[in-house]
């Protein structure tokens, strides 16, 4: 494998999409999203104005579970079937390049903009908050963040293999929005819905690791179960035992929801 | 196995071999037992309706579809096995219908092509200068023409000084003088010793250029040798235009009555006439008899549109 090919495809990918604003749109997006959300979050209480960092990254988190996975699936969803469809496919696979190297640079350049757009959104609500927080605030926050960026790979890395699988633009997108439907709004109905329907006799042992197939449930444990004055609040992850809750294995599982897609697409494009 | 960077191929031995290549889409035979030799330094063209299997044929060269039987080679090597990026790296594709990005310049494009190439980024300018592009350096691609983005892809496949180039259906969207460029570039290649591989359907465009061509249907090879060769092979009748006057059009046909010649038809100030090769000289001696009398005689050969037809037929 040559990292100079994987680099000069990721770099053409990620400067895309500074020169189309892209970028700038989705961090803006976020700003202003984590900034009325910092300052608007309690009104339902009757106050207004920055309360509490936990209540902050409890309202983020519902949030960005909605708005990260659709944007990355947004992004992704005709990385290999858009090339494949305006017909530059076979002329990028003439260079001397595998298409392995093709596939990962196509991500990584992706990877990139996605990263950037939430660290830079974010990280501008960190900065302007920064008076009003202390270290350990800070360290949920930015905790906050990484797993955003976790999230959005995720999710990517599902929308590069829808494109590799996909044989048209059309029927991408449409993968894409119901992939969306089913991981940020189905998924939990039906694990909630098969607990209720059972009285709580089915599935409760294995319901905490039921959580882990879904990239958007361990985005929500991760940072959930780091905060202890909002975790009671959640229903489904209150469920959740602590030895299973420890960051790094959630961190690995999100790892693996980056990497089993891509392993996938990768087999699959090489077909 | 041999480096391929290094190695030089003789003149007029086989540079790219394919033998016995077979592609199959389930039942559809896309290409059915090809077996081609494509020299060192050579012209070739390769000829064929839509669907006879050019296309595909082109991909297996190029590996980017492996053949469901057969062996392609260039150089010696297989294009997709482990050497792959030494043979990718020796050879230029110019597809049909280029699709380059709308977002990047003339310049900015080429740049990303020579980093996935491995050649050199100083190569992109004179290269945009040779495809008479200079001047549209620094424009965004979307605002080129059909006939700019062509020669733009047709840049992109001259970077890092490629010893192959395949080329389907360079001229679309080329106007005429951009054609005669083109063509002049193809010969310059040619003296450098670069072996092409073109696709066309303007056949009277690649008659009078190319070394030899194969004709495809239904992805079989039907013929395949020098334009003259398989007007040969064909065995096509030569057309023969005699300018007389009318009054001296039974005097033609009185010529030229004892010959095994067509039917000698009759137009306002000409008579036509068809004859097989072997009796053309004799009909060039029949018609000297008739001295000045003939104002003015043509000789048509067979178009390789004529030879395409028959063998396609």
């Amino acid at each position: 494998m040559e990292i100079s090919q994987i680099a000069t495809i990721a770099s053409k990918e990620f400067w895309d999409r500074i020169r189309n604003r892209w970028v700038l749109a989705v961090a803006l997006v976020f700003t202003a999203f984590a900034l009325v959300i910092a300052y608007f979050g309690a009104a339902q209480q009757g106050a207004v104005g920055f309360k509490s960092i936990d209540v902050t990254i409890a309202s983020l988190v519902s949030l960005v579970i909605y708005l990260i996975p659709l944007i990355a699936l947004i992004l992704g969803f005709d990385a290999i079937v858009g090339e494949r469809e305006r017909g530059s496919l076979d002329l990028l696979l003439s260079m001397p390049i595998t298409r392995l190297e093709l596939l990962l640079g196509k991500y990584f350049g992706l990877a990139g903009a996605l990263t950037f757009s939430t660290i830079a959104g974010f990280g501008l609500v960190a900065i302007v908050l920064s008076s009003q927080l202390d270290i350990n605030a800070l360290f949920h926050y930015f905790g906050f963040m990484l797993s955003s960026v976790l999230l959005g790979c995720a999710f990517l890395s599902l929308a590069v293999m829808l494109s590799v699988f996909a044989s048209d633009r059309t029927r991408a997108s449409g993968l894409a929005i119901a992939m969306w439907f089913f991981f940020v709004l189905v998924f939990d109905l039906l694990l909630l819905g098969a607990l209720v329907a059972t009285g709580g006799q089915w599935g409760g042992e294995i319901f905490p690791y039921l959580l882990l197939a879904n990239p958007a449930d361990v985005f929500r444990i991760l940072n959930i179960f780091s905060l202890d004055d909002v975790r009671t609040l959640y229903g489904l992850t209150t469920v959740f035992p602590p030895a299973l809750a420890n960051p790094w294995l959630l961190g690995l599982v999100m790892f693996a929801w980056i990497a089993a897609p891509l392993g996938i697409a990768t087999w699959r494009f090489r077909q | 196995m041999a480096d391929i960077s290094t190695m030089q191929t003789e003149t007029g031995a086989a540079v790219i071999a394919a033998h016995g290549v077979h592609k199959h889409y389930g039942p559809i035979h896309a290409v059915d037992g090809v077996d081609l030799d494509i020299r060192a330094g050579e012209l070739f063209g390769l000829i064929g309706h839509n669907g006879a299997g050019k296309s595909t044929m082109f991909k297996m060269m190029l590996g980017l579809i492996p053949a469901t039987a057969g062996e392609i080679r260039i150089d010696g090597a297989r294009v997709s096995g482990g050497n792959f990026r030494a043979v990718r790296r020796t050879i230029g594709y110019l597809p049909e219908n280029v699709v380059l990005y709308d977002n990047l310049t003339g310049l900015e494009t080429l740049h990303f092509f020579s980093r996935l190439k491995g050649a050199s980024p100083a190569e992109c300018a004179p290269a945009l200068e040779r495809v008479g592009l200079a001047h549209a350096a620094k424009r965004r691609v979307r605002e080129y023409s059909k006939g700019m983005r062509q020669r733009l892809g047709f840049a992109q496949a001259l970077l890092g000084k490629p010893r192959i180039l395949f080329l389907d259906e360079p001229t679309t969207g080329l106007d005429p003088e951009a054609i005669r460029s083109f063509y002049a570039i193809l010969r310059q290649l040619r003296s450098e010793g670069v072996t092409m591989v073109i696709t066309s359907h303007i056949l009277a465009e690649i008659q009078e250029r190319v070394d030899r061509l194969a004709i495809m249907t239904a992805g079989k090879i039907q013929a395949c040798g020098t334009v003259q060769a398989l007007r040969e092979q064909m065995d096509l009748p030569l057309w023969f235009t005699v300018r007389v006057a009318r009054e001296d059009f039974e005097a033609v046909r009185t010529a030229l009555g004892h010959l095994p010649v067509g039917a000698i038809e009759a137009h306002d100030d000409h008579v036509a006439v068809q004859c097989r090769r072997e009796v053309k000289m004799a009909v060039i001696e029949a018609l000297a008899t008739l001295g000045g009398r003939v104002r003015d005689l043509t000789v048509r050969e067979p178009s390789l549109e004529d030879v395409f037809f028959g063998f396609s037929d």
